[in-house]
């Protein structure tokens, strides 16, 4: 879906603050037990942080104390650098774009009138709100023709890209989402997480998420902090490392006992050390080819068969290396072929399904770049410190989208 | 309603509206028919006063009514333990017959439209302000967290997403207090003010001239539709939103 081209005045990398809660607690009542206890966390500008946990934790109540849609009991929480509680209220929010569950759309104002709801209390002029809600629905990949429509003529995903719209048109400083997909179907949810991180990678702005779903946290976080009952803060780290070293019971137990393979989904196949192998042409003599295969460090004990461009086109038999010369047609078949930039853990499941222990893996222009085993990613997984890279959430791998609609 | 103790009690209801006419001049009365079409024809600007007096009574009476009860609903909005007294008080002033109502305040305010209008504004003030607290009560949740959460302030939640988003149920209160409201007011009379029960329980001989009862009954009935007509009318333009939903 079109995200992103439109001209817009938000500019990437700009009006982004650092959220800092400083020992933010919040009771309700005379309750004995904090919602919230003495919070301290620091998500950098810019940044999606993803606050996860089990229902009634106190995700959502940590989130509103930064608009002070609840207001603290002690502590403080600095946006920017500045103490919320040094502003008035309803101005604070004008200036911190929030996208509920609910969605929370006015039924009675038209999609335009949604979106310039916040220019409206700043006092844009008409022109510049009409303009401004027309740009916010390109960047959401709506059709600026929805605009005269009223909410409950959109279909839920649409409702949910008009509230993220909604959010950001003033530009604001952060962003708070309190599970923006979660009355979305999972095959809409997955589109709308990454158009929002297609979106997110042109304004990035610092972004705090509450969800309870571990994989939308690992998803979309670049830093998540799983929480506990009391709102305390159990893990704060980037999704890899909270998969590879949960700091305790509690996260192993949340991140589940599938967590090696969620890194999978994290990361592509070049982000991980490739085996060579010996690559094969036709009409060349297989002596050169048994010689090389005969070598101490050898990784894979087929030689690969390429065209002339590198390009693959099969795998050699013992069979085939009997010949004096490499046949044109090799005796078994290639099996998957992977690209460098495919999810591994996409990868991963086209080798099981392929029954291959080996994959050729080729460059954008098809040429073979080196080889993925079976055994390689095993490897990658029973490893406490093999690490990969770390991408931000707008640069990882997207998951699979089910088509447009 | 209309027994004749009531009549003796009130007296001289009606007298001015046929005090011209004498038994010659009604021409059907002494016979049996349902519908005099030639008295109606010579007769019929003589109903001109009494339904322009009744639809001034009604205007008037709900204009009232609508806003005590609009404003009473806005401060129990805000003020949520104010709404069973509220409740009670308009359902009492509900619950009084009309024509005690009527007779209760005669030493207070005595015979005039006054009196009437007080009584008529007083009847609406249930139906409106039940209908606008569930109005408001029946705005979305959503909407108010997200209009909070956007950064309206308590005043502006109130005049841009809760008051719009409960014109369906407080038109629809319009509706019905306007409606009931025309035919209570044709016991205004009772009170001298005015309107179609004038030629309705005009004495003994405007109850026994059909004729007369059918124009002037049909007149209030015919009111009551063209009013709510009316607001049906207007609700559906101050409801755009709720003219799409279904499509
Ligand atoms: N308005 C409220 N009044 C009283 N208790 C509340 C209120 N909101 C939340 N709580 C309590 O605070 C705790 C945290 O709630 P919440 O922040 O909504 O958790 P989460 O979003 O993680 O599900 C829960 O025990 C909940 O019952
Ligand atoms: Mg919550």
């Amino acid at each position: 879906m079109p995200t992103g081209e439109a001209a817009t005045d938000i500019q990437p990398h700009s009006g982004a603050s650092s959220v800092s809660y400083v020992g933010a607690t919040k009771r309700y009542g005379d309750s004995e037990l904090a919602a919230v206890d003495d919070l301290t966390l620091e998500v950098p500008a810019g940044e999606i942080c993803v606050l996860v946990g089990p229902s009634g934790c106190g995700k959502t109540t940590a989130m509103r104390m930064v608009n002070r849609t609840v207001e603290m009991s002690a502590g403080d929480i600095l946006v920017g650098g500045e103490s919320v509680r040094s502003k008035d209220a309803a101005q604070l929010r004008r200036e911190i774009g929030y996208v509920i569950q609910q969605i929370g759309l006015f039924p009675h104002r038209t999609i335009t009138e949604n979106i310039g709801t916040v220019p409206q209390l700043l006092g844009w002029k008409r022109d510049r709100i009409r303009a401004r809600s027309a740009e916010l629905l390109a960047l959401v990949g709506l059709d600026p023709d929805l605009g005269d429509r009223y909410p409950a003529q959109l279909s839920g995903g649409q409702q949910q890209r008009v509230g993220v719209a909604r959010a950001l048109v003033a530009d604001p400083l952060v962003m708070l989402m309190d599970e923006p997909f979660g009355a979305i179907d999972p095959i809409n949810r997955e589109r709308l997480q990454n158009e929002f991180l297609r979106l997110q990678a042109q304004v990035r702005k610092t972004v705090l998420f509450v969800t309870h779903d571990i994989d939308e946290a690992i998803k979309m976080g670049d830093r998540i902090a799983v929480m506990r009952e009391g709102g305390r803060v159990e893990q704060y780290a980037t999704p890899a490392e909270l998969l590879m070293a949960p700091a305790n019971e509690f996260v192993e137990d949340f991140v589940g006992a599938d967590r090696a393979l969620k890194r999978l989904a994290l990361m592509r196949v070049s982000d991980i050390d490739l085996w060579e192998a010996p690559l094969a042409t036709v009409g060349q003599p297989t002596a050169e080819l048994r010689a090389k295969l005969d070598a101490p460090d050898v990784e894979v004990p087929y030689p690969l068969l390429v065209d002339d461009q590198r390009r693959p086109l099969g795998w050699l038999s013992e069979r085939d290396l009997a010949a004096p010369t490499v046949p044109e047609r090799p005796d078994s078949p290639l099996g998957p072929v992977l690209d460098r930039d495919d999810v591994m853990r996409d990868a991963l499941a086209d080798m099981l399904q392929g029954g291959a222990q080996y994959a050729a893996v080729t460059d954008a222009g098809g040429a073979v770049v080196g080889v993925l085993s079976v055994e390689i990613i095993s490897e990658f997984l029973v490893s406490s410190a093999a690490k990969v890279d770390e991408h931000p959430a707008v640069e990882r791998p997207l998951g699979a989208e089910g088509s447009d609609d | 309603m209309t027994s004749p103790t009531v009549f003796a009690a009130v007296g001289e209801v009606g007298k001015d509206f046929f005090k011209e006419r004498t038994t010659d001049t009604l021409p059907c009365q002494s016979t049996d028919k349902l519908f005099c079409w030639d008295w109606a024809r010579e007769n019929f600007d003589r109903y001109e006063t009494p339904l322009r007096q009744h639809v001034e009574l009604v205007l008037i009476s709900v204009a009232i009514g609508f806003a005590i009860a609009f404003a009473l609903a806005l401060l129990s909005h805000r003020h949520r333990w104010l709404r069973p007294p509220f409740l009670l008080g308009t359902g009492v002033l509900y619950t009084i017959p009309s024509i005690a109502f009527f007779f209760l305040l005669l030493p207070l305010t005595g015979r005039g439209r006054d009196t009437a209008i007080i009584a008529l504004s007083a009847y609406t003030l249930q139906i409106i302000y039940r209908n606008t607290i569930i109005g408001l009560d029946n705005v979305s949740k959503s909407a108010v967290e997200a209009a909070r959460g956007i950064g309206m302030t308590d005043r502006q939640i109130l005049w841009k997403v809760e008051i719009p988003l409960a014109r369906p149920e407080i038109f629809a209160g319009l509706q019905i207090a306007t409606v009931s409201t025309v035919a209570i007011a044709t016991l205004a009379t009772f009170a001298r003010g005015g309107g179609l029960g004038e030629p309705i329980f005009g004495g003994e001989l405007g109850i026994d001239f059909k004729t007369n009862i059918i124009i002037a009954g049909g007149l209030a009935v015919l009111l009551a539709a063209a009013f709510g007509l009316l607001l049906l009318w207007l609700q559906r333009l101050v409801t755009p939103w709720r003219r799409v939903e279904t499509e």
